[in-house]
């Protein structure tokens, strides 16, 4: 008894406040355990084993992620991704800073403009792929009409293989911009007035001020949304769901099937939950290495900025 | 916060008639790409099955159809009402429960002194770094261990707990003076009491912040529940329209009106709220 007192607090109003903080965490301290926590490491286990959700699971060692190196469909998926990162990410970015540079300006109405960029941030990705789905029709759909000078009207970008990742990358990109430009406006209040202002006096020119002023001091926010984007590119998967989903689910031949779909398969249609499971550790082992490198580089940046301070 | 920050006019300021021709140009180009997706949605889902087919294209149906289409939508989805109540309780229920167990987490993280705090502390914010894909495998074979597939228990209660709003409000609730608290205890209130009625009321714009991200995320949730509802009875809205939009006999009208009704109500709590959700993201991007 006494060594639980002492173990809680020195004074009973130092182990009543002990008492009352851990009952205070308890409840969510025991949820993340139990539904974040133990699901984590069971996925480790569930990954040696071999198992259709219904007989006993069978330990089988190393054998999924082998298989995973002879699997093309894995390969495909993983070069899918790349490819949606790839084509997302970078444009992504330069246009959310681009806008971030306007709307940073004195200009009149850029609340009602913040607005508009950022309302596909809100809108459901579900309903926001079936609208752009329908946009990417062949004959009847907008993008097609739009684009009808170039013959491209009657252009089925959704059953191409080759072209299935450009509608894929163009939803992210939509939905993305007004999360990632309002993560660099925040990022351009942080760099100091005096410095342009310095440098504009010695006769920097606007390019000049943001190539050695602006966009060194945004640094530290750059490396925050190209992290954050990557990470979303890695589990895409509502987009390809829906945008598929009237004719082969993952694009004609799997041309648009992302890791996190091919998880959702295996487990959910094909119930090969232990090769799930090797899937989504590898998807976790990659996405947990961007953040590292993010955590890691960050320290280095956020000591920069306090040592200018 | 920033001793660099600062908000004075500058010279810098002034733009030429050139400059601000050239910005509102890119704006407004970017603001009508952004914007065209929604007109044509809402210009889809009030034309008649007659119109679509037809070229050239029309932004403005000829005779609009819209109340008609959603019922012919409830028609061809007889599903509908109960997908957005099944919605609506979902979205209620995960925001509530989060807010209960995240802001007693929080507070009791923020002022109380108790053995194994700090590890408890650092193994909550240690979640934040795994990827919800990386684990919904597990989850689903978790909530079929417990008999939990296909219920309302599978859909809200594992979104009841939270590490990014522990995180959240307890920042919040390390900002306010400890006085103040400190005088509703002596006036023999108890911590719950001290957190209802001072705690709380002055984290207002964080909860603001924190109610908005998650009715946002529970609203929009498709993985989750694409996986652990298989009928009407739980079936959110957002995997009921894709249902629709795998029928191909769907007609794209219908499509388009389903997808109008599942995004209106974000889009009008974003337009009462837009601040709170601006903040939120700088909030997000900072929880890394």
């Amino acid at each position: 008894m006494t060594v639980i007192q002492n173990w809680l607090g020195r004074t009973p109003l130092a182990r009543r406040r002990a008492l009352w903080g851990l009952a205070l965490v308890a409840p969510n301290t025991v949820g993340l355990l139990v539904f974040f926590g133990i699901p984590t490491l069971i996925s480790f286990a569930t990954s040696l084993q071999e198992w259709n959700g219904l007989r006993p699971p069978a330990y089988i060692g190393l054998d999924n992620f082998e298989r995973l190196l002879r699997d093309e469909g894995f390969w495909k998926a993983l070069g899918n991704t790349l490819k949606l990162l790839l084509l997302s990410v970078p444009t992504g970015v330069v246009l959310a800073l681009g806008l971030a540079l306007i709307l940073n300006q004195q200009l009149r109405g850029r609340t009602l403009f913040r607005a508009i960029y950022f309302l596909p941030v809100v809108t459901s990705t579900v309903a926001a792929s079936i609208v752009w789905t329908w946009i990417f029709q062949p004959r009847y759909g907008l993008v097609g009409n739009l684009l009808e000078p170039f013959g491209l009207r009657d252009t089925n970008w959704l059953t191409r293989p080759d072209l299935i990742l450009l509608p894929i990358a163009i939803v992210t990109i939509w939905q993305r911009l007004g999360f990632d430009m309002i993560l660099f406006l925040a990022g351009l209040q942080n760099v100091p007035r005096v410095l342009l202002e310095a440098a504009a006096i010695d006769g920097a020119t606007r390019w000049q001020r943001f190539r050695h002023v602006t966009l060194p001091m945004l640094s530290p926010t750059t490396f925050l949304v190209v992290i954050l984007s990557i990470i979303n590119a890695f589990q895409i998967f509502d987009q390809v769901y829906i945008m598929t989903a009237r004719t082969t689910r993952g694009g004609v031949g799997g041309s648009a099937t992302t890791m996190t779909l091919l998880m959702y398969e295996t487990a959910f249609t094909r119930n090969e939950f232990g090769y799930a499971s090797a899937i989504a550790l590898t998807l976790f082992v990659i996405i947990l290495s961007v953040t590292i490198i993010q955590l890691r580089l960050q320290r280095r940046w956020v000591y920069y900025e306090s040592d200018q301070g | 916060m920033n001793p660099t920050r600062d908000n004075r006019p500058s010279f810098l300021d002034r733009l030429s008639l050139l400059d601000r021709l050239v910005a509102y140009s890119v704006l407004i180009v970017g603001a009508v790409l952004m914007v065209l997706p929604f007109v044509w949605m809402v210009s889809t889902a009030c034309k008649p099955s007659s119109e679509l087919n037809r070229l050239p294209l029309r932004w403005i149906p000829e005779e609009p159809t819209c109340l008609e289409n959603v019922r012919s939508l409830n028609e061809t989805s007889p599903d509908f009402d109960q997908y957005l109540r099944n919605s609506i309780i979902l979205t209620v229920g995960r925001t509530v429960g989060q807010f209960i167990t995240c802001s007693l987490a929080a507070y009791g993280f923020a002022r109380f002194e108790f053995p194994g705090k700090r590890v408890l502390f650092a193994a909550s914010l240690a979640l934040l770094m795994v990827p919800f894909q990386a684990i919904v495998v597990q989850e689903y074979l978790l909530l079929r261990r417990l008999d939990w597939l296909y219920t309302f228990a599978a859909l809200i209660i594992p979104g009841i707990f939270s590490a990014f709003a522990l995180f959240l409000l307890r920042q919040a609730f390390l900002q306010i003076p400890i006085e103040l608290e400190e005088a509703a205890m002596m006036d023999g209130a108890n911590p719950l009491q001290v957190l209802w009625s001072v705690t709380l009321p002055l984290s207002l714009p964080a909860l603001a912040a924190f109610a908005v991200i998650t009715v946002q995320a529970a609203w929009n949730d498709f993985l989750f529940p694409v996986i652990v509802s298989n009928s009407a009875a739980t079936r959110p809205l957002t995997v009921g329209i894709a249902l629709l939009q795998g029928e191909r006999s769907t007609p794209w009208n219908l499509l388009m009106m389903g997808s109008l009704l599942a995004t209106l109500p974000m889009l009008i709590l974003f337009i009462l709220l837009q601040r709170y959700f601006i903040e939120g993201v700088a909030l997000t991007g900072s929880r890394r």
